[in-house]
């Protein structure tokens, strides 16, 4: 059994095809949409997190590189510095998967680890600078 | 300026119909309370004083009543935590022996003003290191800059002070590099000419590119609304006409005691108000003073906009005396009740154009959705609610201990009746 958040990455000519419909019915790959910004005849990504497998896993990433969409792990891990944080909220606004949040009415940016993507989006809305990548 | 007369009676009227506290009623069936500056501080000296924050009031009064509310409060304490450029600080490094009259300094490489006494300058929070890329490399990420080295200051961080001089007979010595550090130094003078807004635009971006402002990163095509207030514990919207904030009056800065020193730069109070007096728009700005050597990392934090420049956020909470039923009211105002106008930062503002893109709620705001052209749009808050409450409470601590006691302005701020109008910098061919 293997599980791995990857990125994938569309060129435009394949936004049209039903890649996840093949990675499910024909890999039996458990498949999870953390993130995903495809729109008809533009480059498109998916975050994805796959599980499934060890022979189907690795059969249904060389379908994906055969057909030509290009494969990165999710690197590193972000790390929030709650003594940086200055609690303003700004970084909640750029989170798509509400990783880091404002939790409401306390009005307390929180992080869930557990939920992050390693988008990055965060970084540089920071003016604190206090969310950073490790790896 | 004759509007903005015609507006002050025309609110000062709905006021009056709206809190039911006009003279007619005083001297009626029951006396209008009326506090001073000396009672109330007489109730603090004996640890008798009820205080509240701005936030705690707006229950006190629903539940309670104005009535009752205003004979038992007697301190309503706002906060408010967040980036505020206009500030720096005056220092005084002591002399060097030979003497050096300093004529460009820099504090960790951050360039500060020498254009003052031999060994005096001013660190703005916006100076940026010559050796910053800036938007060379576009966005620049503004790492470190004035702003930083007043937190590293106030942290007791060892800071390097470079110091060059053309050499006079009287100060001789042309170059000094050394480390200094908060305490070791004579004097550091926060002195902040444009803190607290009294209300602040929204910004949007209704261009398709993401742009990159004091105002934060703002997505394209109405991405996302920046805005950056503390609202209804926000100072200046507790004491819209300025009735009880103004020269002289003691505060909470940056952790410490400070005091306000002057009307803010761009102070411009004559804008339109709302029937409750908040101004609808950018209104009064304060000039705050403090002793930076009192003062707390926590509450004076470098900041860094990215394609921006650096800054420095500031904690800043000011006491409102409980005077009257007017001022309880003042105080008492909720965020549903505060408005702030929608501005477009992709090409209205910086082309200083006027903005037509409606106005919405501090309420709404907070939420973390407003409605702009009919569209949903995320909100992205620039400045710390939870912090503002924190400094609400730290300085309710202070003055229900005790150890903090309220001042009387010695002068008011300039107010609706100051005729102040902002003006612009227009270009001219010569000075004629």
């Amino acid at each position: 059994m293997i599980a791995n958040k990857v990125v994938l990455r569309f060129a435009s000519s394949l936004v049209g095809q039903p890649i996840i419909y093949h990675l499910v019915k024909e890999y039996d790959l458990v498949i999870n949409i953390l993130k995903a910004d495809i729109n008809p005849h533009q480059e498109g990504y998916v975050v994805l997190e796959l599980s499934g497998d060890s022979e189907n896993y690795n059969r249904g990433l060389k379908y994906l590189r055969d057909i030509g969409v290009e494969i990165e792990p999710l690197s590193g891990t972000i790390a929030w510095n709650r003594d940086r944080c200055l609690q303003c909220g700004a970084c909640t606004s750029f989170c798509p998967v509400g990783a880091l949040q404002l939790a409401r009415p306390e009005m307390e940016v929180r992080f869930d680890e557990s939920k992050c993507i390693v988008c990055k989006s965060c970084l540089d809305v920071c003016m604190a600078r206090a969310v950073e990548v490790r790896f | 300026m004759q509007l903005c007369e015609n507006l002050f009676f025309q609110k000062g009227f709905n006021f009056l119909l709206f809190t039911d506290t006009g003279q007619e009623n005083r001297g009626g069936a029951f006396m209008a309370v009326e506090k001073t500056y000396e009672e109330i501080n007489a109730r603090i000296r004996k640890g008798e004083a009820v205080v509240v924050t701005a936030e705690e009031i707006i229950g006190i009064v629903e539940e309670k009543g104005v009535e009752k509310a205003v004979r038992e409060v007697d301190v309503v304490t706002t906060g408010t935590f967040g980036t505020m450029c206009s500030s720096g600080v005056f220092l005084n490094f002591g002399h060097t022996k030979p003497r050096i009259k300093m004529n460009r300094v820099y504090l960790n490489g951050v360039p500060a003003y020498g254009g003052i006494a031999a060994v005096d300058a001013y660190l703005g929070a916006t100076a940026l290191p010559e050796s910053d890329p800036e938007n060379r490399v576009y966005p620049g990420r503004f790492l470190y800059g004035g702003g930083h080295v007043i937190e590293d200051l106030v942290a007791g961080k060892p800071v390097k002070l470079e110091a060059t001089g053309y050499g006079t007979d009287c100060y001789p010595r042309r170059r000094i590099e050394t480390w200094i550090t908060l305490s070791d130094i004579n004097d550091a003078i926060l002195f902040n000419p444009r803190n607290a807004y009294q209300n602040y635009s929204v910004a949007v971006n209704l261009s398709n590119r993401t742009i990159y402002t004091y105002m934060g990163v703002l997505k394209p095509n109405l991405g996302n609304a920046s805005f950056s207030t503390s609202g209804q514990l926000s100072p200046l919207l507790n004491d819209p006409y300025y009735k009880t904030i103004g020269v002289g009056t003691r505060i909470f800065l940056g952790g410490g005691i400070g005091y306000v020193a002057w009307h803010g730069t761009q102070h411009n109070p004559c804008v339109p108000r709302g029937e409750n007096g908040v101004p609808l728009t950018g209104a009064g700005t304060l000039a705050l003073i403090g002793d930076l050597k009192q003062m707390k990392p926590e509450w004076l934090r470098g900041t860094s906009f990215i394609g921006y420049g650096a800054s420095l956020a500031v904690g800043v909470g000011i006491p409102i005396p409980i005077l009257n039923e007017e001022i309880l009211l003042y105080t008492a105002v909720k965020d549903e009740d505060l408005y702030a106008p929608i501005q477009d930062y992709s090409s209205d503002y910086p082309n200083r154009e006027a903005s037509n893109l409606g106005r919405v709620s501090y309420a709404e705001l907070r939420s973390g959705k407003i409605t702009v052209m009919g569209r949903e749009v995320p909100t992205t808050p620039l400045s710390s609610y939870q912090k503002a409450r924190e400094i609400a409470e730290i300085l309710k601590g202070w003055i229900k201990s005790g150890s903090f006691l309220l001042t009387e302005p010695v002068q008011p701020l300039p107010s609706v009746d100051s005729r102040i109008a902002l003006k612009g910098l227009e270009e001219k061919k010569n000075n004629g």
